[in-house]
């Protein structure tokens, strides 16, 4: 078996559902089926062609849109053009080999570093307080300590923002932003306090932050909380006969058991870390402290459309995917050994 | 989901966690709250009334909106339903048949496939958009409806998921029967498996058409004429304008209203759908 980040997710994933199944026996059709829907038998089939004929468009699709476009931005990253002559007429542009050129030429572009911490520094804050935030609502709809009408009115309003796309996300919260617009402001102002100006340069990185927390925070909380939902409830009666309070209840049991989720939610969080875009485009009208290259794919765009460098911007394309891969791959692995391997 | 939902009633309810989720839903709302008071604004109360006030004034802005270079709004809103409607519809079905493909069959390279589609998963959609927009610059198809529909048709993560729905729903029993009875191996597909499927690819379906109504980057640069745009491209664009006129403004904040109650209706009606398992991959309904 290859050891990958992803085998191991599966793994896991495949002995939590193992134990939803058994929960779930009184839904499904088959109630004598205890093992995992992923281990059911594969049907032998006598025509060989079958399968690749229902993977066929799905296959053709996957290469034309996602393993052609990989493998061109790396050839691009590669090449660069060589003017002869005057640079005037058809002929006196040519596509030469390029070397690792693009590669440095685009990494010690002067706005690199900077939009690279910038993106650190954001997903530091967006991360943490997402994910933390969303765990926190998923355990308080879970405990069930509230009102029924007035948990599910909380569920359905935390997750609203799912369906509300970045941009417009952006746009309203642009506004609310605006001293003259911010009930914030209105609110401080009027017990005497100075409010900060959220779109200056010291506190845009927050304010663009509180979107993508504003849009996602719902969605990981959903997550989380079908993830509690199929724990069979007599584990945690057997735990408060035991004595154990509904804080060391969520700290022992619900909260490893919902691990696996909280670790995909982690590293799709990281994925959308790393690609933000949407956001600061949005907001970049409304605050003059948004830069063209305020974030590494935003530079990409600039690059490729403002400055027509794509080979500059094929190079950052892939320092970024490779970046994504290492941190997504490498961080399931890590996981993946520390966590899981002692399960069984 | 009746037995799993039967808990005891009798513990006392918690004034703080009723606090707690009650300030989460509130923050979560107040953007909502703010677009649908201040979308009842006329430009010259946007910036002048106290913000949380509402006017009298959403039929004129809804009339302006409309009114905006033709009634270019609405073909805005068309076209995102087009991108949404049909990308989310042909890319549900193709992940549906490689899903199929992979849960129910044995064949040499199946693991090769699998592992790359998972892969596909944790490519960053955006990182490819402008390889995906020189490579359709090519071939002639940028600033068409095909540009953004193409890219969207492909999504691995569906993949992933109608695999896993196929694999839980569609027992093998079931398939040989239908063999026995004489049925090809399309129409059992169509027929047989597609049905028992049918939960699972309604959550491919959504996450699909989210994903592409909530799209911006792709659209942005792969379309130059406004008359293509999806929403997002669009209400940028006029932000964008409102900063050197801003009477634009109201027009902005009526968009981004209307843009977000399809979507919102959508949402609250298919809700039990959304109860997504991501580790697992599955779903309840």
């Amino acid at each position: 078996m290859t050891c990958t980040g992803w085998a191991f997710l599966q793994e896991a994933a495949t002995r939590f559902r193992t134990r939803k199944v058994s929960a779930m026996t009184l839904t499904t059709t088959r109630p004598t089926s205890t093992a995992a829907p992923v281990a059911s038998k594969p049907v032998r089939n006598r025509r060989a062609g079958v399968p690749y004929a229902f993977l066929a468009p799905g296959l053709l699709l996957f290469t034309l849109f996602l393993a052609a476009p990989i493998v061109y931005a790396g050839y691009l990253s590669l090449r660069k053009v060589k003017v002869s002559g005057l640079g005037l007429g058809a002929k006196s542009r040519t596509e030469v080999w390029a070397g690792l050129s693009n590669y440095t030429r685009s990494m010690t572009d002067p706005e690199w570093l900077p939009s690279v911490y910038r993106i650190l520094g954001y997903g530091l804050v967006v991360v943490p307080l997402m994910l933390g935030t969303a765990l926190l609502m998923a355990l308080l709809l879970d405990a069930g300590r509230t009102r029924p009408a007035l948990s599910s009115f909380t569920r359905i309003s935390i997750f609203l923002p799912y369906a509300v796309p970045a941009v417009v996300a952006s746009l309203l919260w642009g506004f609310l932003y605006l001293p003259r617009v911010s009930p914030f402001v209105y609110a401080l102002d009027r017990i005497g306090i100075q409010a900060p100006e959220l779109l200056s340069s010291s506190w845009v990185l927050y304010a663009v932050a509180n979107v993508a927390i504003w849009g996602g925070t719902g969605f990981n909380m959903i997550v989380i909380y079908t993830a509690l939902k199929s724990v069979p409830t007599s584990l945690y009666e057997s735990a408060r006969i035991d004595g154990a309070s509904e804080l060391s209840i969520a700290w022992r049991i619900k909260i490893p058991i919902v691990m696996p989720s909280l670790i995909m939610t982690f590293v799709f969080s990281m994925i959308a870390t790393l690609q933000v875009f949407a956001e600061p485009i949005t907001l970049k009208p409304l605050s003059n402290t948004i830069s063209f290259t305020w974030t590494p794919l935003m530079k990409v765009y600039r690059d490729a459309f403002v400055r027509n460098d794509i080979y500059a911007a094929a190079a950052t394309s892939v320092v970024i995917a490779v970046a994504t891969f290492i941190l997504s791959f490498g961080f399931l692995k890590l996981v993946g050994r520390r966590a899981f391997n002692q399960e069984d | 989901m009746t037995v799993l939902a039967a808990r005891p009633g009798k513990r006392k309810t918690s004034k703080i966690a009723t606090t707690l989720l009650l300030l989460g839903a509130a923050y979560c709302l107040l953007p909502v709250v703010w677009v649908l008071i201040a979308s009842s604004k006329s430009s010259g109360e946007l910036f002048s009334t106290f913000t949380l006030a509402p006017s009298t004034h959403l039929f004129d802005n809804l009339a302006d909106l409309s009114n905006y270079r033709d009634g270019l709004y609405w073909r805005w809103m068309a076209n995102t339903a087009l991108y949404a409607g049909v990308g989310a519809a042909v890319s549900t079905f193709i992940s549906a048949m490689s899903g199929y493909a992979l849960a129910k069959f044995d064949f040499p390279g199946k693991g090769f496939v699998f592992n790359v589609i998972l892969a596909g998963v944790l490519v960053p959609g955006v990182i490819l958009a402008i390889p995906q927009y020189l490579l359709l610059a090519k071939v002639g198809l940028t600033n068409t409806y095909w540009a953004v529909l193409l890219p969207s048709f492909i999504s691995p993560y569906g993949i992933y998921l109608a695999r896993i729905f196929a694999a839980a729903a569609v027992p093998g029993e079931i398939l040989e029967a239908s063999r026995i009875d004489g049925a090809g191996d399309w129409r059992t597909f169509l027929r047989v498996v597609l049905p028992m499927m049918r939960t699972g690819l309604v959550t491919v379906f959504l996450f699909q058409f989210v994903a592409i109504w909530n799209n911006f980057m792709l659209p942005y640069i792969m379309l130059g004429n406004d008359r293509l745009y999806p929403l997002t491209v669009g209400l940028n664009g006029l932000l964008n304008q409102g900063a050197s006129q801003p009477s634009m403004y109201t027009a902005v904040v009526t968009g981004a209203l209307v843009s977000i109650v399809p979507l919102i209706a959508l949402f609250l009606t298919l809700q039990r759908y959304w109860q997504v398992d991501l580790a697992a991959g599955g779903v309840k309904a």
